[in-house]
């Protein structure tokens, strides 16, 4: 089983995770300026990253707290995982941000 | 007002008298009931309930506390579950909600929500493991440690008091599942 390691508790097998999609994604300040379209863009639309892509994981059965994860979609392996309000490290953001 | 007695049914106490009479090493028995608040806030109002409640919480990760029959369990970084057995939820609840007066927290009483099995006996963390993919040896999971964690289908507080004795706290609907899947475990390990 693969082992997530949550930024509060430690390493943990992933059936205590749920994942939230992707990471990093700024609620716009002004959302009634905003067309339809840019409206709908920040609602619905997400990278599909192949290779390194942030995302956003909860430890559901375990402390509840969301974090953010660095994982390379194309291995699995995640690279790094970090707290919320914190930012990729620079040598790992090859998604866009 | 309700009388305590129908507030208040454990949902294991059918189950005590069931299961296998398969000869283990593992004892299964079901915890008596207690007072439980769910406290959400930040170290300060973390400390005024630790000195109110008499156990002072900690604050490093999966870790409880205890004093006598009173314990703190840490469940999140800004979370802990006040545990007081055989007491009151209802003095317990009114008495450390006066001492968090003016403090930014969350206090919510839980006592009616879960159900607690000791799991007891040298291959208890084996028969745990028939369900719960967590490492249980005493390097990883040692004495004094607690955390949330999932059992089969369901999802539960799992803490270890000695070393060969586990608690397990889960959800009223989910507890006869939990038992009955303990109980099967254990026969076969």
């Amino acid at each position: 089983m693969l082992l997530i390691n949550c930024p509060y508790c430690g390493p943990r097998p992933e059936a205590e995770f749920a994942n939230g999609g992707q990471a990093h994604i700024a609620r716009p300040a002004d959302p009634m300026s905003l067309t339809d379209d840019e409206w709908a863009a920040y609602l619905y639309m997400r990278d599909n990253t192949k290779g390194l892509h942030h995302e956003r994981w909860r430890h559901a059965n375990g402390c509840g707290r969301f974090f953010n994860a660095s994982r390379d979609t194309t291995t699995d392996v995640i690279k790094r995982t970090y707290r919320m309000g914190e930012r990729p490290e620079a040598e790992h953001q090859g998604a866009k941000p | 007002m309700l009388s305590p007695a129908i507030m208040r049914s454990n949902a294991l106490s059918p189950m005590q008298s069931s299961g296998t009479t398969a000869a283990s090493t593992t004892s299964l028995s079901v915890l008596p009931d207690a007072a439980k608040l769910v406290f959400r806030g930040k170290t300060e109002a973390i400390e005024a309930a630790g000195a109110h409640f008499g156990v002072k919480p900690s604050l490093e990760a999966c870790r409880f506390a205890a004093v006598g029959g009173r314990s703190v369990y840490w469940l999140g970084p800004d979370e802990w579950l006040f545990q007081a057995v055989n007491e009151n939820p209802i003095e317990v609840f009114g008495g450390m909600s006066a001492a968090l007066q003016g403090q930014a927290c969350s206090l919510v009483d839980v006592s009616h929500r879960s159900d607690g099995i000791a799991v007891a006996g040298p291959t208890a963390a084996l028969v745990l493991n028939h369900g719960c993919p967590l490492d249980l040896s005493l390097k990883a999971f040692p004495v004094g440690m607690c955390t949330r964690t999932v059992l089969g289908k369901a999802s539960l507080l799992l803490s270890r008091s000695e070393e060969h004795v586990f608690h397990v706290d889960v959800w009223r609907s989910f507890a006869p599942y939990v038992w009955q899947f303990l109980d099967e475990a254990r026969s076969l390990s």
